[in-house]
């Protein structure tokens, strides 16, 4: 044991320079990534508003997040509803549309990158969705529909409920084909060409074999750092449910997870119970993003 | 190179209805894509009676820059001086990139090509910084924050974006593929690990440079100061633009014109650099 340590250490020793050149960045990283997620666990085992000290109290903040808390099992339901969804269809729509592009010729594939890649960073354009699906006849949604004698009156698109989930995880498919995409383009680009000249002496007869086979084999890496980005922005609709829905929004139609936790979080002030909705939605992603990629392992295994 | 492509694109089948039905569905999802940014930048254009006309339209019929000097109007009568969040935003983004690409290259330098105790436990943490939003550590960051004196400062928003972990994920991955020779070349030379990183490894991962520098644009130009800046004269243009697109229907002109400004800064920039942003993006995969 005593051995164990000085090897160690001296291989500590030995390796000076990478320790000096990490510990920038781990520091930060560790007080605002690592310290806040330990906190946020602590926390939620404790009433604590803010200003005075946090009291421990057990498992209350989870009981009565499951039991008491109805908006809460609304936002799970919504959350997991727009997960399913939007995290599958957005995965596979990334890889799609990039093995379509991909066959295209390098001008008109850098056009079309752009084409898909640029509403997700428009910032926060997607508001032109509020114009679109506005309420009154000037929406782009209803003059079309009026026009067409579809409907006789202006629906109140982001005001019905039956309207909002369909409608938040339109925009959301819209935004998503981001990090992963880009990936997903590059890594096309990287599967070795002869690979493909070898499938077609082996007897691989059209491009879905080919697609089967050959390159979503050797495009395993990438796939997995896809899933990964997909189903994080999945779980964490926010920002597009407070623009379009509003916040609250209609009967809480809109309600997802991490809008429940900036409510309890910013305007309750009830720390200790937004910081066990955290550690839910937390354990949550963490959870589902480990199981994808043990799954994704085996993708041509 | 092109001929072994040409003889490929020959033996493979490619079904003629095979490629038209692809084609179909990537126009129609490319329509989908554009046309709502289509639509924004027209706006811009429009003149108020046609921006709330019935039918609604897609394109400007006649276009005026009436929608860009109401702006400046609107914007030269605010409290605080439009410069300064111009100014804000810009030093937010600036600093902030900077300092991440700094610590991240460094700190991808040793995790890429070093050996040391403790390698693995870090990196894996860091993939598991991924795989959570920033939304479930938002109110200890705030406390943080408030022991560090930081709030109501720049630096709340700066210092984090420098610890951001994908950017480190990024760098990392395309770091692996620089060829040990070089840096070993360098060692028998007498170069301390320093310099090796400096004077080597640096220049060679510089597509990297670009692609963490965008990701970092996106989050730190968008910012509103992320609930940490609450003086008006430290916030940011989009908690400007914002408060304009809020103003309601007297100020759609304004708010469409904010938005195509907005959108534009981010998407030129791709445009310039999407091949180097994708030659990094090819080493992204999750290795076991």
């Amino acid at each position: 044991m005593q051995n164990w340590w000085s090897l160690k250490l001296r291989e500590m020793k030995a390796n000076k320079h990478s320790y000096i050149l990490l510990a920038p960045y781990m520091v930060l990283f560790a007080v605002f990534t690592v310290l806040p997620v330990l906190i946020s666990i602590v926390l939620s085992f404790t009433y604590f508003n803010m200003l005075e000290f946090p009291k421990f109290i057990g498992w209350q903040n989870y009981t009565r997040l499951f039991l008491e808390d109805e908006v809460f099992l609304i936002a799970v339901k919504n959350t997991l509803l727009f997960a399913i969804i939007t995290g599958p269809i957005s995965y596979i729509a990334c890889f799609v549309f990039a093995w379509i592009i991909n066959e295209l010729s390098p001008k008109v594939r850098a056009v079309m990158t752009l084409v898909f890649y640029a509403p997700s960073i428009s910032g926060n354009v997607f508001f032109i969705w509020l114009m679109i699906f506005s309420g009154d006849r000037y929406g782009i949604a209803n003059g079309f529909l009026l026009k067409l004698g579809l409907i006789l009156e202006p629906l109140q698109w982001l005001k019905k409920e039956e309207y909002i989930l369909p409608i938040i995880i339109l925009v959301q498919l819209w935004l998503s084909l981001g990090t992963g995409f880009l990936a997903f383009i590059a890594g096309l680009q990287t599967v070795d060409r002869t690979l493909y000249e070898a499938g077609a002496v082996d007897g691989i007869k059209n491009r879905w074999q080919e697609l089967w086979y050959i390159t979503l084999p050797s495009m395993r890496p990438q796939l997995m750092f896809g899933a990964v980005i997909q189903l994080t922005s999945a779980f964490a609709v926010a920002d597009v449910s407070i623009a379009l829905a509003g916040f609250p929004s209609v009967n809480y139609a809109a309600e997802t997870i991490v809008t429940h936790l900036i409510d309890f979080g910013t305007t309750r002030f009830e720390m200790g119970y937004a910081s066990s909705i955290a550690t839910v939605l937390f354990m949550i992603m963490v959870g589902t993003n480990l199981i994808v990629q043990k799954l994704l392992r085996k993708v041509g295994e | 190179m092109t001929f072994s492509y040409r003889i490929r694109r020959k033996r493979v089948n490619r079904s003629f209805w095979g490629s038209f039905s692809l084609f179909v569905l990537l126009a129609a999802f490319g329509a989908f894509m554009i046309l709502p940014l289509i639509y924004a930048i027209n706006n811009a254009f429009k003149p108020l009676d046609e921006i709330f006309m019935f039918p609604p339209t897609l394109f400007v019929r006649n276009p005026t820059m009436n929608n860009f000097i109401d702006l400046m109007n609107l914007l030269g009568n605010s409290w605080v001086p439009f410069s300064r969040y111009i100014f804000n935003t810009v030093f937010i983004t600036g600093m902030g990139i900077i300092g991440h690409v700094l610590l991240a290259s460094a700190a991808a330098y040793p995790l890429a090509k070093h050996k040391f105790p403790g390698k693995g436990f870090m990196f894996t943490i860091v993939v598991l910084s991924l795989m959570f939003t920033p939304a479930v550590t938002a109110i200890p960051t705030y406390m943080i924050m408030s022991w560090l004196g930081l709030i109501d400062t720049y630096w709340a928003v700066i210092i984090p974006a420098f610890a951001y972990s994908l950017g480190l994920y990024l760098m990392k991955q395309f770091m692996e593929q620089i060829p040990d020779v070089l840096l070993e070349a360098a060692k028998i030379d007498g170069a301390s690990e320093y310099r090796i990183f400096w004077t080597i490894v640096m220049p060679n991962v510089k597509p990297a440079w670009l692609t963490l520098i965008i990701l970092l644009f996106q989050i730190l130009w968008g910012s509103d100061g992320n609930g940490f800046i609450y003086s008006e004269q430290l916030k940011s243009l989009h908690f400007a633009a914002n408060q304009i697109v809020q103003g309601g229907i007297a100020r759609a002109g304004a708010a469409a014109a904010v938005a195509l400004i907005l959108m534009s800064v981010p998407i030129t920039l791709f445009v310039f650099s999407q091949s180097r942003i994708i030659e990094t993006m090819a080493t992204s995969g999750m290795k076991d």
